[in-house]
């Protein structure tokens, strides 16, 4: 039995989807996130997530409205003053909320993804960001250490796709994408044009497809 | 001239020809239109780009600033992932960074992302803009809405990062801090360095060569 094709439609992403998992978006601001995935996810109707990414979008935005539907049991995010719903239930309780700041994000992403066991930073040292971690000086100069993240599932949002999962971003819904690519079990893009197999050029290909399980179109109803 | 335009105008005289800068939200983006025609800056977006620029004509898809609002980009954009766009701002290739502040202190300390119990949006870019930029400059106005003291001997809310402003630009005062000392170097035009002193809870050194700020 061979690989199935990666070209999918939203349903089969189903089998995929579960209470609790957590979940690698990319996005800034909901820039960058896939709506029609994000769309399938809250279909699905699965709760509990632990979700990953800049920050929650605005309320009807982005991963925003996973928050907004109470499908969220903890964020981890650099940032979530541009949604409300976020902070409000944070304070209710019904939502925990890890904030680290977005360099270090990416690059325990970046770790996650890349078989490394966490990363030497300078940011966050004498602030509360370094509460709980360890710390180590080099050369007179001190470091957190800060671990990597992984996830069940990530969700990309490409603008160009080919059939084998090569993978172009436009401008700045670059971001996150092309990290979380490489950090979860599970990897699904969605495109908004599929060009041919061999029709991206292999110089401007930005995530290659290997990395890629599922594609779907941005375009499906 | 409003106090936010004029500290906008007075950080503009900070930036060299060449340099790679990255402006907060607010306050900050006011900025550029004070840089002198003959200065040269690239604007650094920490969404992952480099050649920010104004909004002209219609929006183009996925080309927000850190704001997330639509903006513009210059001939010669560069896109770039979160990493890299990080890798640029701890790794010493952004020359300036200008932010907003709750507090101030005159140990260099910058707080400005959180008040606990009411105001907890998240650090996003800053602790690493303020920790990895080479030059930070906080502005901001010089006092709270109530009139209290920002600049202070030691902040009280939680900090963004440890000892790395390098210079205050309010609508009162422009400082620097110069071998750790936080020194008063120019009062805005009709503010005397006793008015300062009066709005400033940091001790603070009075440069020799303080002078009134050149505005323009």
């Amino acid at each position: 039995m061979g690989r199935p094709p990666k070209l999918t439609s939203a349903a089969a992403l189903r089998p995929h989807l579960h209470d609790g998992m957590s979940i690698l978006f990319g996005g800034f601001m909901g820039t960058g996130t896939p709506p029609r995935i994000v769309r399938e996810i809250l279909a699905a109707g699965v709760k509990d997530l632990t979700i990953i990414g800049n920050d929650t979008a605005f309320p009807d935005t982005g991963v925003g409205l996973l928050v907004a539907n109470r499908r969220v049991k903890k964020v981890i995010a650099s940032h979530i003053g541009t949604n409300p719903e976020t902070g409000r239930l944070m304070i209710a309780g019904e939502l925990e909320v890890e904030l680290v700041p977005q360099g270090t994000l990416a690059e325990r992403i970046r770790c996650g993804g890349a078989g490394l066991g966490g990363v030497l930073t300078p940011t966050g040292v004498g602030t509360s960001a370094e509460e709980g971690k360890t710390k180590l000086a080099f050369d007179g100069v001190e470091y957190l250490v800060e671990r990597p993240i992984r996830s069940d599932l990530a969700i990309i949002k490409a603008h160009l796709a080919d059939a084998t999962g090569n993978l172009v971003y436009q401008r700045a819904a670059r971001n996150f994408n092309p990290l979380i690519a490489l950090a979860a079990d599970f990897v699904v893009a969605e495109y908004d044009e599929l060009m041919n197999v061999g029709g991206i050029d292999p110089d401007h290909v930005m995530t290659p497809g290997t990395l890629v399980d599922a594609l779907i179109s941005a375009q499906e109803p | 001239m409003d106090a936010k335009h004029l500290i906008a105008r007075r950080v503009a005289q900070e930036l060299k020809d060449g340099d790679v800068v990255n402006l907060g939200i607010g306050l900050p983006t006011l900025i550029p239109d004070y840089v002198p025609a003959d200065v040269r800056i690239t604007l650094q977006s920490e969404n992952g780009f480099l050649g920010l620029g104004p909004l002209e004509g219609e929006p183009l898809p996925n080309l927000v600033n850190a704001g997330g609002k639509p903006c513009g980009m210059i001939p010669g954009t560069a896109f770039f992932d979160s990493a890299f766009s990080f890798a640029l701002i701890r790794g010493g290739h952004v020359d300036v960074t200008v932010l907003g502040g709750l507090q101030v202190d005159q140990h260099g300390n910058l707080a400005n992302w959180m008040v606990p119990g009411k105001l907890v949006p998240g650090m996003g870019g800053a602790m690493d803009l303020v920790t990895g930029a080479k030059h930070v400059i906080v502005a901001m106005e010089h006092t709270t809405k109530e009139g209290g003291p920002k600049i202070l001997e030691r902040c009280t809310l939680p900090l963004t990062a440890a000892g790395k402003v390098r210079a205050i630009a309010t609508e009162l005062a422009f400082f620097r801090f110069i071998e750790g000392q936080l020194i008063l170097c120019e009062t805005a035009p009709g503010v005397s360095v006793d008015a300062v002193r009066a709005a400033t809870a940091a001790q603070f050194a009075v440069a020799p060569d303080c002078r009134e700020m050149c505005l323009t």
